[in-house]
């Protein structure tokens, strides 16, 4: 019977190869979707604060002044608008045209050049609304400010003052730059959309036209079934995971610090899980429009939440945290995450990797479970 | 005697735990070489026994019994064509059987050979390259069955294959299915056609999960030998006689067939007084027919349901515009690029007639059907509805008629009231008329006690009713039917057309398209239209006389004559 059922998959394999070729949609699920996604969310998605809009209140325009709002304007953090009183800078706040204020008072040149040592000489107003951005943006303005004291003290020593001198270093990520971190992250959580959509849709589409019942009434096995959607469209899966692999290091300049062997393999292990959940999805609804709308609803939102590919997942209540370990993505991100920016650290990549194969042979267990149950 | 490749004994499937069981307590036996033709109303349960033997459920008792194994079937001994047999649509002919080749485990050796013999057997040859999707429907339950033959299955267990197949493409399968039983094959046939099952060895009648009645047709026939009559009719009235004989005691149905009227009696009852009903000569007995036998069987068990939907003479409005005619096309053409779907259509509808359009698919009814109701504009020619030229007035015209089309476009998630309430609604009718409308749609069509019940779990007779109730929610003067009934099973068929014949009977003008013959019967007037011409027109009777010189040949026939005269005896198989 070996021999038949190594016939039958290839027959099935064949088959859903003509229909990727024929039906451009699985297709453009593969490819085209994850490059779009990948360019709209990767140019999109950035925690970086850049040419922050800022009014700078200078109450009286000392020498000083102005050299510090000239450092400002050299920063590729700020786009300073110089103004000579709060109120309007204050309106311009409320109408959300500048996200912060910088209040340099009359008193800014006396006291700077005061030989004892007194509190900063300004003011920084922020916008909280955002309480991310608004910490970044002081973050920066404290940046500037320190810097602008730095240099000073560097052009005339007498000038110095005594003031802490923190050196920071950033590992992994010397340049802070948030995409490096974001788009691996990105890059998983699209290929967990993409994977279980590509199954999803298809075995849907088979309960929909019939073809399910009459595949039943034939010898071919549950397992055959599975196997002949999971083959076909692991391998298109994983054209899609080296396109957004290629967009990464090429378009969006991500460092890839680990082996690609290492990443191959992990994908392939995640491809497994994310086609096994669409395989599992649509068992269930065995309807393509609620597959889709589940697959969607299941794989990318928790993925997005939950992986800690922005949230950090240190963060949330420990009952979050306990729910984050039943999303697949949150390994796969874990992993990427750390493939790119660091390299082939086994410690951080065996665990994460163990987990993503449980999930993987879990998943596939219950389609094949659901699947012979079926017509009942 | 051989043993029975199929048997079953006292089967049951249950899907939930209370209510009444899919399939309660079967015994059956079908043998090898024999056909066995499933029937039985809509919900009686034949895809679900289908289903059991093919091994796709359990049974929830009882044992069953495939060629000599019990439960599942060994693979590779039966074959199973689903209803929508099974094929896929992106694939070519011969892509879709390679892959049944493969599934069955056809060695290479044999493959060629044998897919040669299907290819010539099906008539698909000429077409091995196209795409499934693009087969008309007689040619894809021909690669359907292909498909399931790869492997020659001692069991081959059909589905309902001829549901929305022209009657060409059924006779054909039928000749293949029966050259497959005679090589020995056991086949079970679910089907709605009656006339299908008729030729059957054996037939199992199913209604409500219970298998009601079993054995050869002739058995069937025999029980209603003598109980079968044929009142002549006169020119005018038919349908009121049809309904006072149909209310008459000891009247099992009463059916219009062409200038007669066709009654089915209780045992030991004499038939109606011509007189007392109205009809133009006294009733002569006459052979029943399978379905006489089928009806008389299935209206003993539902006595009590069965109501005639006639009876009231209420305030539906008459139509009186003056004018007698109320459909007529000139010269009505429409053309989709260089193809003529419709070429230079004439005919004329009289008011309160009940006018078929039929032909097989792609024969241009559709087409028609929607520059009538002003769905689409002609490129040529006339037509006037309800006295409005359509090519001036469409929006007027389209206020005068009433649609209901095949797929029930009701909205399954909203009750029978809100479904009702929305069309209102759409028809412009607000406040007291809309509730009027409304109240007076539950009463006619007896939907009262199901106001409150979503529309998708409603009986398939319901779900009809309830389309027809919001066809006519604006009281039109023209009802367009697009095949009503195709696949419905007789008794609910018999009922909707007493409730379009008590419709026609107040003035309401009926357009029917339809390609299965049976439902030709019920009309006045048919054209019948092929390759977007219209090639005979004329009552029933007329056309029947005409093409076959018989009165008691079916319409069926006389239509078949009719296209081999067209084009030759090959012509019906071009795609649609």
């Amino acid at each position: 019977m070996t021999g038949g059922a190594g016939s039958r998959i290839r027959g099935l394999v064949r088959k859903e190869f003509l229909q990727v070729r024929r039906d451009a949609s699985s297709f453009a699920i593969a490819f085209v979707l994850p490059a779009v996604l990948l360019f709209l969310f990767g140019f999109g998605v950035s925690l970086d604060a850049r040419e922050v809009p800022v009014a700078v209140v200078v109450e009286d325009p000392t020498p000083e002044a102005s050299d510090f709002v000239a450092s400002l304007i050299n920063s590729k953090y700020f786009v300073p608008r110089i103004m000579h009183a709060r109120p309007p800078a204050e309106r311009a706040m409320l109408a959300g045209e500048i996200d912060a204020i910088v209040v340099l008072r009359e008193t800014f040149a006396g006291e700077l050049n005061a030989s004892d040592i007194r509190p900063a000489p300004i003011q920084a107003i922020v916008d909280g609304t955002n309480a991310n951005r608004g910490r970044v943006l002081l973050g920066y303005l404290r940046g500037a400010w320190a810097n602008w004291l730095a240099q000073r003290g560097l052009e005339d020593p007498a000038l110095a003052r005594a003031t802490i001198d923190v050196e920071q270093r950033v590992w992994y990520n010397p340049a802070v730059d948030s995409r490096n971190f974001i788009v691996p992250g990105l890059v998983a959580i699209i290929m967990t959309l993409i994977g279980a959509l590509l199954t999803a849709l298809v075995v849907a589409r088979e309960w929909e036209r019939g073809t399910m019942e009459a595949l039943f009434a034939t010898p071919v096995r549950t397992s055959e079934i599975l196997l002949g959607k999971l083959i076909p469209y692991f391998t298109l899966g994983m054209g899609g995971m080296a396109l957004s692999v290629a967009m990464a290091v090429f378009v969006f300049e991500v460092p890839l610090r680990g082996s690609l062997l290492v990443l191959t393999a992990a994908s392939a292990v995640f491809m497994v899980t994310a086609l096994g959940m669409g395989l599992v999805i649509s068992s269930v609804t065995r309807n393509q429009f609620v597959a889709a709308q589940t697959a969607i609803l299941l794989t990318m939102l928790p993925a997005i939440m939950l992986s800690g590919f922005i949230f950090d997942i240190e963060a949330m209540p420990a009952w979050v945290q306990a729910v984050t370990y039943i999303v697949p993505a949150r390994y796969f991100v874990a992993i990427l995450q750390t493939l790119f920016l660091a390299g082939n650290i086994w410690p951080l990549i065996w665990p994460n990797l163990l987990a993503l194969a449980l999930f993987g042979t879990g998943l596939l267990l219950i389609a094949g479970r659901r699947t012979r149950k079926s017509l009942e | 005697m051989s043993e029975p490749v199929v048997a079953l004994a006292g089967v049951g499937k249950r899907f939930r735990k209370s209510g009444r069981p899919a399939l309660d307590d079967i015994a059956a036996e079908a043998e090898a070489g024999s056909i066995t033709g499933l029937i039985g109303p809509d919900g009686a349960g034949k895809t679900t026994l289908l289903r059991l033997i093919a091994g796709l459920y359990k049974p929830s008792s009882g044992t069953l019994r495939v060629a000599g194994r019990n439960g599942a079937p060994e693979p590779g001994t039966l074959g199973y064509m689903p209803q929508q047999f099974g094929l896929y649509e992106d694939l070519s002919v011969a892509e879709n059987l390679d892959l049944y080749a493969d599934l069955q485990n056809l060695p290479r050796s044999q493959r060629r050979e044998r897919m040669a013999r299907l290819l010539s057997f099906t008539g698909l040859e000429p077409f091995t390259d196209r795409l499934a999707g693009n087969l008309s429907g007689g040619m894809k339950q021909k690669l359907g069955l292909a498909c399931v033959l790869v492997h020659p299955p001692r069991v081959l267990l059909l589905d309902e294959p001829s549901v929305g197949v022209d009657p060409l493409s059924r006779r054909e399968l039928w000749r293949m299915v029966r050259e497959l039983s005679e090589q020995g094959m056991a086949v079970l046939w679910s089907t709605a056609y009656l006339d299908e099952a008729a030729r059957c060895s054996r037939v199992w009648l199913l209604d409500e999960g219970r298998l009601l009645a079993q054995g050869p047709p002739d058995n069937f026939l025999a029980e209603v030998r003598g109980r079968c009559f044929r009142m002549p009719l006169g020119e005018t009235g038919r349908r009121h006689v049809q309904a006072l004989a149909s209310a008459h005691r000891g009247v099992l149905d009463a059916q219009i067939q062409g200038r007669g009227l066709r009654l089915v009696l209780e045992k030991d009852t004499p038939p109606p007084d011509a007189k007392e009903v109205g009809a133009a000569g006294e009733a002569e007995s006459v052979e029943p027919r399978f379905e006489d036998a089928v009806v008389a069987r299935l209206r003993g068990q539902h006595a009590s349901e069965t109501e005639e939907a006639s009876g009231h003479e209420d305030d539906w409005r008459k139509h009186a515009d003056g004018d007698d005619t109320a459909i007529e096309t000139r010269e009505l053409t429409k053309r989709f690029g260089d193809f003529t779907a419709v070429d230079r259509v004439n005919f004329t509808v009289r008011r309160g007639e009940i006018f078929g359009l039929l032909g097989p698919n792609g024969a241009g009814k559709s087409t028609t059907f929607r520059m009538l109701c002003g769905l689409l504009p002609a490129s040529g020619g006339e037509a006037r509805v309800a006295g409005f030229d359509l090519a001036h007035a469409r929006a007027d015209a389209r206020a005068r008629i009433g649609y209901m089309s095949q797929a029930f476009s009701l909205y399954g998630g909203l009750s029978v009231r809100q479904n009702l309430n929305f069309f209102a609604g759409a028809y412009g009718l607000y406040g007291r008329g809309a509730r009027q409308a409304i109240r007076r749609a539950l009463k006619d069509f007896e939907l009262e006690p199901y106001a409150g019940a979503s529309a998708a779990g409603l009986p398939l007779g319901f779900k009809q009713r309830l389309s027809l109730a919001c066809a006519l929610m604006h009281g039109p003067a023209i009802l367009f039917l697009d095949e009503p009934t195709s696949g419905v099973d007789p008794l609910t068929r018999r009922e909707f057309w007493a409730r379009i014949n008590a419709m026609a009977e107040r003035g309401v003008t009926v357009l029917v398209t339809s390609h299965v013959m049976d439902e030709a019967e019920y009309c006045d007037r048919l054209a019948i239209m092929y390759r977007g011409r219209v090639i005979a027109s004329g009552p029933p009777d007329e056309l029947k006389q005409t093409h076959l010189g018989r009165l008691d040949a079916s319409l069926e026939d006389a239509f078949i004559r009719l296209i081999e005269a067209q084009e030759g005896p090959a012509a019906a198989e071009a795609p649609a």
